[in-house]
C-alpha cells in the first residue's frame, strides 16, 4: 500500500496506538529541567579530571615534569602513563588481510599521533584547580613531521603515523565483483567522470562526552555513568582494558544529550575515568568542554571519491569504477576500527540505484588528526553526494534531465526484493515514486521556466536533487561480515508487568532524543492492549536491561522494536492463558483491547488486565500449576536489516556578489514503512536535514599543514542557527517491510545523508548557465564566488 | 589564594545563600552549588545559549558571568517555570510541537523565549526566528522549536 | 575551559572603579557585559588577575541626545541602542540602531554592552566601526580625571586602545549627524563576526556628496577608514559610477589576510560589494 498523506496532526486514534502522532512521554521531565545528565550528578568526594593533551600533531615525548602541578592548590594527583601499565590500550579489529591493526593508548607514553591526544590526567577537587594543574604539567616534546591530509600522508617519504603502516594506509579494500567491467567502460556510449570531496566534521551533540566513575564496593563492581549510545559496547571495552570480567563493570548511560554516532563507540577519556577511579580510591568525573569536543573528541566524514560511470546511450548506468579515500585519523575506534567508514563506503556506494558492474577501492588513510568514529549516515552522506554528482554529470551528457536519469537507474518496485551487485538484498521501497512525487512537489516541470526568470532579475536560484535508500538497522549477518572484534546487530527485550498492570520494558537499546520512551510504548500497547500510559521504559544500565547494543545506525525500532514486539506478544499469550483459565475459554478466543481480555464474540465474558496482573502475583494459588509464575518475558530480535528511501530536492538562491547561499525550500518524500509515530519520525528527518545541511554549507575542522586544528571552538565551527535553515517540508510513503513486525524500516540518519547532495546538486543547478560546478563540500561563499570569477575570466568579462 | 565571597541570589524567587570563588561561572554556582542542574553548559563559550537564564529579566549566558556577579540580583531558570505535572503555556507548546528530542538545549531556548515573549507577546514570525538563532539546537533543525515559540505566543493564555 | 582565577571587586561608581584599576595595576580589567571577556577567560586567552565588576555602575547606562549630539553611556546595552526610541537622536543617528541587528543575537544583545565593544576594540566589531564612521569622541577617566580621544585616536592595534590601564571609557559622543549612513556585513552566519563589514556615511547637498566616511572592518588590527575611498566620493556627484569608484578604491586600499571563510582576494572581493551595499543604502536613508 502506498500512500502521499502526511496524516493530519490532530488526526482522531483510529486502530491501534502505533501510526499516532502521540505527544512524548519524555518531554515533561525534560521542559522542566529534571533530566539527569551525567553532569548533573554530584558524587560526594569526587574527584575532577582534566586533560593534559598534546599541542603537536606529530612528537616523541621527552619528558613529563609533574612537580609544579602538584603543588597546586586542590591537585590531589596526576597520571600519566606509567601509573597505568596495566590498562590495556584500546584495539578496535578487523579480522581481515586488508586491515593494519594499531592500538589507541589510553595515555600517551612515548609519542603522540595528534594534537589533542591524551598525555596526563590531572585530578583535583574542581575543574576549576584540575585546569590549573593541567596548565602547570610541562611536557617536553621532541616534535616531529606531521602528515595532515591525504596527499601529504600518502606523498613519497612521507613520514609514517604508525611503524605498522609505513604507507599511512591502514586499510586497503577492493570490491570486484565484476571481472567484465573494464570491456563494459570501453565499449561504453558514455563515460562520466566525477571526483567529489567532503570536509571533516564533528557530530558535536549539545552535550559532550562526560563520565562519571566509582566503585561499588557491596557488588564490586567499577560503575561508569558515561553519556554514552551503547552502554554494554562500553562495558565490553572498559572491562578488557582494566583487565575485568564484564559483570564487574557496571555501566550506566542517563539521559544523553545527543550523540548522532560520536558516542557509539568507546574513548579512551571512559576508560581512563574508571581506572581513574580505581586507582584514586574516588569518584572521579570527567567532563568533555567543547575544546576538546571539536579538537580531540572523534571526527568524520573526510572523503574523496573519484568515480567513472559507463552508461547507455539512453542513460542506464552500466557500470560504475570507484576510488576512495577516507582520512581516518591517527587511531582506530572499538568496536567498528577505522575501517568503519571504509567498508561503509564501498558496499553502499551503489545505493538506490542499479549497478550492474562495480569495481571499489576504498582506502584509509592515516594522518595526524584525531581518529574518526561513526557520524549519522555514516560514508553515506559522502557516497549519496558521490553517486548524485555523477548522476548530474550523466545526464548532461547523454542529453536528458535529472528526473529522467534518476528515473531511468532507481530500482523500480517491480524488481524487489532486489539483489545489489555486492549482494545486499534489498526490501520493497518507492525510489521512483518517491522520485517523481519529490519532483510534482517542487513543480520540476517549470523549473527551467522559473530559474530563467529569475536569471533575467539578476537572481541565481537552483534546484537540486537527491535520491538515495538508507540501508538500516544491520544484524549479526551483516555486522559479521564486516569481521570486527565482535558481532553486534541483535537486541533483546524484557517486558514485565507489574502487579497493578503497569508494565515495564527494559531493553538494551538507548534512547537520546529519538523517543524511544513514547515509540516503543506505542508498540508494546499495541500488543497488550493497555494505553501506553501505563508503560515505561528503563534504559541505559547494563545491570538493569538484558545485553544489548545500543542506539545508533538507525536501528532502534528495528531492533529493539522487534524484540519487544515479540516480549510483548509472549506476556499477551500468558495473559490470554491466565484469562482463559479465570473466564473460562480458551486463550485463543480471547483477545486484548482496552484494558481487558475479551471472549471474541461474547463482549459481557471479560477481565480487567489489572485484574489479570492481580491474581498472577497476588492470588497465584488460584492459576494451576503448570502455567509458570510471574508477568515477564524476554525475547530478542535479530534484523535482517531494512532500506528505507527518499529523495530531497532543494531550492536554493546564490548571492552573486558575496557567493552566500540561501535554502528556499527543502522538500523530502521518504519512505520508512510504517510509522510508528510520524511527529518523531518528521522531527528525525528535519533535524537529520538540518546536520547534512550544515555539513553541506557551514561546518568543517579545517586543520593547518603542521596538523593544528583551526577551528577549536563554535565561533569557527559553524552549527547552524535558525536563520541558516530553511523549513523541512516532509511527504512520505509508506511501503511496509516485512522483515519486521511492524511493517517499520530505521529511518535516523536518512535527513542526513540526503542533504549535501541536494544542497551540492542545487548550487550546481544555479551555476550551471556558467559553465562552472562545485565538487567539495561545505560550499564556502568564498567557493562560490572563486568559480564564478573563474567562469567570467573563461569568457573574458569582468564579473 | 583563592577569592571567596558569600552572596546571595534571588532564584526562582527564593533567596539562596552560597559561598563561591570569583571564577566560579554562574552556570557552574546554580549547578554545582545550588542544585539547579536544569540548566546546561554546551559550550562555555557564549555561542550554543544552553546555559540560558534571565538575570534581572534579561536573557543571559550564565557561562559568561560568575556567580559572585549574580550578588543581590533576581535569577530565572527553567526550574522557576511549570513542572512536570502543570508546564507552562511554553513548555506546553514546546510538546505539543515536538520542540525538543534530546533535551539538553531546550531548557536555554525556554529561557530564550521567555524573555522574548515578555517583551513582545506578539512576535511576528521573523523576530521568533531571529531570536531563536541565538541558541544551538543539534536535534531538531529548529522548525519544532519555532513552531513552540509561535503557537506559545498565539495562545490565549500568558504564554510564560 | 574554566577561567584562571581573579580577584573580583564590585564598584558603583567610576571614581571606585578608576582608584582599583589605579591600585590593582596592569592585570585589572574592568567587566562590563562580559560578552567577549568571560569567554576569552574561559579559554583561558586572558587571564586577569583581578576584575572590576562596573556592570552595576548605573549611572552609565543611558542615551541622550541634544543639539550637542548624542552621547552614549559607556554601559548602555547593545539592545538598548537597537531599541532608541528618542525621536530626534532616532533620526539624525538612526545608522546606530538600524545597524544593531548585526549585533551578536538578542541574548548577546541584551547584556553586552557599547562602551564594553568599544573598549574591546575587536575589529569587526559594529560599534568601533560605527563610533570612527561618526568622528565620534571617546571619554576616558583616570586618576587625574576626564580626557575626551578622537576616535581617530583611540583604536591602536588588534584589541588595543589608546586607554591607559588606569583609565576606564565611560562616555561615547557623536556630535555631526549623519542621517546618510549605513552599515553592511556579510558572514557565514547571521550573527557571527563579519567576514568584512563596511559602513558608509555621506553629507549630501543634492546629488552632491560635501564630505564621506567609508569604514572597514575585519580586514586589519582594527577599525579602518578608507581615505582613497571617501576622496573618490567627496565633492563628487554621487551616482552609480561614482559608487563604483568609491567600492573598488575601498578594494584596492584593504589588505586583508587569508581565513577560514576565504583567501584574501575573496576578502577584498567582499569589501568592495560591501562598500556599494553601504553607499547605497545611505544614499537611499534620509531621502
Amino acid at each position: 500500500m502506498v500512500s502521499d498523506e502526511t496524516p493530519d496532526r490532530d488526526e482522531p486514534p483510529q486502530g491501534g496506538w502505533v501510526g499516532r502522532r502521540m505527544p512524548r512521554v519524555e518531554d515533561p521531565y525534560l521542559l522542566t529541567g529534571r533530566g539527569v545528565f551525567v553532569d548533573d550528578i554530584d558524587l560526594p568526594g569526587t574527584l575532577h579530571l582534566v586533560f593534559v593533551r598534546s599541542n603537536f600533531a606529530a612528537a616523541s615525548i621527552e619528558g613529563i615534569d609533574v612537580t609544579e602541578a602538584l603543588l597546586v592548590p586542590g591537585v590531589v594527583a596526576v597520571l600519566t602513563a606509567d601509573h597505568i601499565r596495566d590498562v590495556i590500550p584500546i584495539r578496535g579489529y578487523l579480522d581481515r588481510a586488508e586491515f593494519t591493526v594499531t592500538d589507541m593508548p589510553i595515555l600517551a607514553a612515548e609519542v603522540v599521533r595528534h594534537v589533542g591526544e591524551p598525555i596526563a590526567a590531572v585530578l583535583a577537587d574542581s575543574p576549576y584547580a584540575a585546569e590549573d594543574g593541567a596548565e602547570a604539567v610541562d611536557v617536553t616534546y621532541g616534535v616531529t613531521a606531521a602528515v595532515a591530509d591525504f596527499e601529504a600522508a600518502l606523498a613519497n617519504g612521507a613520514a609514517a603515523v604508525h611503524e605498522a603502516a609505513p604507507n599511512n594506509v591502514l586499510v586497503d579494500i577492493t570490491l570486484d565483483p565484476s571481472p567484465d567491467l573494464d570491456r563494459v567502460f570501453e565499449q561504453a556510449p558514455h563515460v562520466v567522470d566525477v571526483e567529489v570531496s567532503t570536509g571533516r566534521l564533528a557530530a558535536s551533540p549539545m552535550e559532550g562526552r562526560a563520565c562519571l566513575s566509582y566503585y561499588d564496593d557491596r557488588t564490586q563492581q567499577v560503575v561508569l555513568h558515561s553519556s554514552t549510545q551503547v552502554p554494554h559496547t562500553v562495558r565490553t571495552a572498559v572491562a578488557a582494558s582494566l583487565g575485568l570480567g564484564e559483570s564487574r563493570v557496571r555501566v550506566i548511560s542517563p539521559d544523553v544529550g545527543g550523540g548522532f554516532g560520536v558516542k557509539c563507540v568507546v574513548a579512551r577519556e571512559e576508560v581512563l575515568v574508571a581506572a581513574a577511579s580505581r586507582l584514586l580510591g574516588r569518584p572521579v568525573k570527567w567532563i568533555e568542554d567543547r575544546r576538546e569536543g571539536l579538537t580531540a573528541g572523534f571526527q568524520s566524514r573526510e572523503q574523496r571519491y573519484t568515480l567513472s560511470g559507463a552508461f547507455d546511450e539512453l542513460g542506464a548506468l552500466q557500470a560504475l569504477r570507484a576510488d576512495i579515500m577516507c582520512d581516518v585519523g591517527a587511531y582506530s575506534c572499538f568496536p567498528y576500527s577505522c575501517g568503519v567508514e571504509v567498508l561503509m563506503a564501498a558496499n553502499e556506494l551503489p545505493g538506490a540505484y542499479r549497478v550492474p558492474m562495480y569495481r571499489v577501492r576504498s582506502r584509509g588513510v592515516a594522518t595526524n588528526k584525531p581518529p574518526i568514529a561513526p557520524y549519522r549516515g555514516v560514508s553515506r552522506p559522502q557516497a549519496v553526494l558521490a553517486m548524485e554528482r555523477l548522476m548530474e554529470k550523466a545526464a548532461k551528457a547523454v542529453g536528458i534531465g535529472p528526473i529522467e536519469i534518476r528515473d531511468r537507474n532507481l530500482v523500480a518496485r517491480s524488481e524487489f526484493p532486489y539483489r545489489n551487485v555486492n549482494g545486499a538484498l534489498y526490501d520493497a521501497g518507492s525510489y521512483r515514486e518517491s522520485l517523481a512525487r519529490c519532483a510534482e512537489l517542487v513543480e520540476y516541470d517549470s523549473w527551467p521556466t522559473k530559474q530563467a526568470d529569475a536569471r533575467s532579475d539578476g537572481r541565481l536560484l537552483g534546484l537540486g536533487i537527491s535520491s538515495f535508500c538508507e540501508p538500516t538497522a544491520y544484524g549479526t549477518d551483516a555486522f559479521g561480515a564486516r569481521k570486527m572484534s565482535i558481532v553486534p546487530g541483535y537486541e533483546q527485550a524484557t517486558i514485565r508487568m507489574d502487579p497493578n498492570g503497569s508494565v515495564v520494558m527494559m531493553v538494551g537499546t538507548h534512547s537520546h532524543g529519538q523517543g524511544h520512551a513514547t515509540t516503543y510504548a506505542q508498540i508494546v500497547a499495541d500488543r497488550l492492549g493497555i494505553d501506553p500510559s501505563r508503560i515505561s521504559i528503563r534504559q541505559g544500565d547494563t545491570d538493569l536491561v538484558p545485553h544489548g547494543w545500543g542506539t545508533f545506525a538507525s536501528r532502534s525500532v528495528v531492533a529493539g522494536g522487534g524484540a519487544l514486539d515479540s516480549a510483548a506478544n509472549t506476556l499477551a499469550e500468558k495473559l490470554r492463558q491466565i484469562a482463559a483459565h479465570l473466564l473460562e475459554a480458551a486463550p485463543q478466543d480471547l483477545v486484548l483491547a482496552d484494558g481487558r481480555a475479551q471472549v471474541k464474540g461474547s463482549p459481557s465474558r471479560s477481565i480487567a488486565v489489572e485484574e489479570l496482573a492481580r491474581v498472577a502475583h497476588h492470588a497465584s494459588n488460584r492459576l494451576p500449576k503448570d502455567l509458570g509464575r510471574g508477568l515477564e518475558a524476554t525475547e530478542s530480535f535479530d534484523p535482517q536489516g531494512t532500506y528505507s528511501n527518499a529523495t530531497h530536492a532543494a531550492i536554493v538562491e546564490i548571492d552573486p556578489q558575496t557567493g552566500g547561499v540561501t535554502i528556499l525550500r527543502y522538500v523530502v518524500v521518504e519512505d520508512c514503512g510504517v510509522m510508528i509515530n510520524p511527529m518523531i519520525v518528521d522531527g528525525q528527518v528535519t533535524g537529520g536535514v538540518a546536520q547534512g545541511i550544515g555539513g553541506a554549507l557551514l561546518e568543517e575542522l579545517v586543520y593547518s599543514p603542521e596538523g593544528q586544528p583551526l577551528a577549536g571552538s563554535f565561533v569557527d565551527y559553524l552549527l547552524p542557527t535558525a536563520t541558516d535553515l530553511p523549513i523541512v517540508e516532509v511527504h512520505h510513503f509508506s511501503t511496509p517491510t516485512d522483515r519486521t513486525p511492524m511493517g517499520a524500516k530505521g529511518m535516523g540518519e536518512g535527513g542526513t545523508i540526503g542533504a549535501p547532495a541536494a544542497v551540492l546538486n542545487a548550487v550546481n543547478n544555479a551555476l550551471v548557465h556558467l559553465g562552472v560546478q562545485l565538487e567539495r563540500v561545505p560550499i564556502r561563499p568564498s567557493d562560490v564566488i572563486a568559480v564564478m570569477e573563474l567562469a567570467s575570466a573563461d569568457r573574458g568579462v569582468v564579473p | 589564594m583563592k577569592d571567596i565571597h558569600d552572596i546571595e541570589i534571588t532564584i526562582n524567587g527564593e533567596r539562596r545563600a552560597v559561598t563561591v570563588e570569583s571564577r566560579r561561572t554562574l552556570a557552574d554556582v546554580l549547578r554545582h552549588d545550588l542544585g539547579l542542574t536544569g540548566t546546561h553548559l554546551g559550550c562555555e563559550h557564549g555561542v550554543c545559549g544552553a546555559c540560558t537564564v534571565l538575570v534581572d529579566g534579561l536573557p543571559a549566558r550564565s557561562c559568561l558571568m560568575f556567580g559572585v556577579q549574580a550578588d543581590g540580583r533576581e535569577v530565572e531558570t527553567v526550574e522557576g517555570l511549570g513542572t512536570p505535572e502543570n508546564l507552562n503555556t511554553l513548555q506546553q507548546a514546546f510538546m505539543t510541537e515536538h520542540g525538543l528530542q534530546c533535551g539538553f538545549c531546550t531548557p536555554g531556548f525556554l529561557m530564550l523565549l521567555t524573555a522574548l515573549l515578555r517583551e513582545n507577546p506578539n512576535p511576528s514570525d521573523d523576530e521568533i526566528r531571529d531570536v531563536v538563532a541565538s541558541n544551538i539546537c543539534r536535534c531538531t533543525g529548529y522548525a519544532g522549536i519555532l513552531r513552540a515559540a509561535r503557537l506559545a505566543a498565539d495562545s490565549d493564555a500568558i504564554a510564560t | 575551559m574554566k577561567p584562571s582565577a581573579f580577584e573580583y571587586h564590585r564598584v558603583r561608581s567610576v571614581d571606585e572603579a578608576v582608584s582599583l584599576l589605579t591600585r590593582l595595576g596592569g592585570d585589572a580589567k574592568l567587566l562590563a557585559g562580559g560578552q567577549s571577556l568571560v569567554g576569552m577567560m574561559n579559554f583561558r586567552l586572558a587571564r586577569p588577575s583581578a576584575l572590576i565588576d562596573i556592570s552595576l555602575v548605573d549611572a552609565l547606562n543611558y542615551i541622550t541626545s541634544n543639539e550637542e549630539g548624542l552621547r552614549i553611556g559607556a554601559l548602555t546595552s547593545h539592545r538598548a541602542v537597537e531599541r532608541l526610541d528618542d525621536p530626534v537622536a532616532s533620526e539624525r543617528f538612526s545608522v546606530l540602531p538600524r545597524s544593531a541587528h548585526w549585533i551578536g543575537h538578542y541574548a548577546i544583545r541584551s547584556v553586552g554592552t557599547f562602551g564594553g565593544s568599544i573598549a574591546h576594540a575587536d575589529p569587526a566589531a559594529e560599534w568601533c566601526m560605527l563610533a570612527l564612521l561618526l568622528d565620534a569622541e571617546v571619554v576616558a577617566v583616570g586618576p587625574q580625571g576626564e580626557r575626551v580621544v578622537p576616535i581617530g585616536d583611540f583604536f591602536t592595534g588588534f584589541l588595543q586602545t589608546d586607554l591607559a590601564e588606569d583609565e576606564m571609557l565611560t562616555e561615547v559622543r557623536i556630535r555631526t549627524a549623519w542621517p546618510h549612513a549605513a552599515l553592511h556585513e556579510f558572514s557565514r552566519r547571521h550573527g557571527d563576526f563579519a567576514i568584512v563589514a563596511a559602513a558608509a556615511a555621506v553629507q549630501m547637498s543634492g546629488d552632491h556628496c560635501t564630505d564621506a566616511r567609508i569604514v572597514i572592518g575585519g580586514v586589519d588590527s582594527t577599525v579602518i577608514r578608507v581615505a582613497d575611498a571617501e576622496s573618490v566620493l567627496t565633492g563628487a556627484t554621487i551616482n552609480a559610477e561614482a559608487i563604483g569608484e568609491a567600492a573598488a578604491a575601498a578594494a584596492r586600499a584593504v589588505d586583508p589576510p587569508e581565513d577560514l571563510n576565504g583567501s584574501a582576494a575573496y576578502r577584498r572581493h567582499l569589501t568592495e560589494v560591501l562598500v556599494r551595499r553601504a553607499l547605497d543604502e545611505a544614499i537611499a536613508h534620509g531621502e
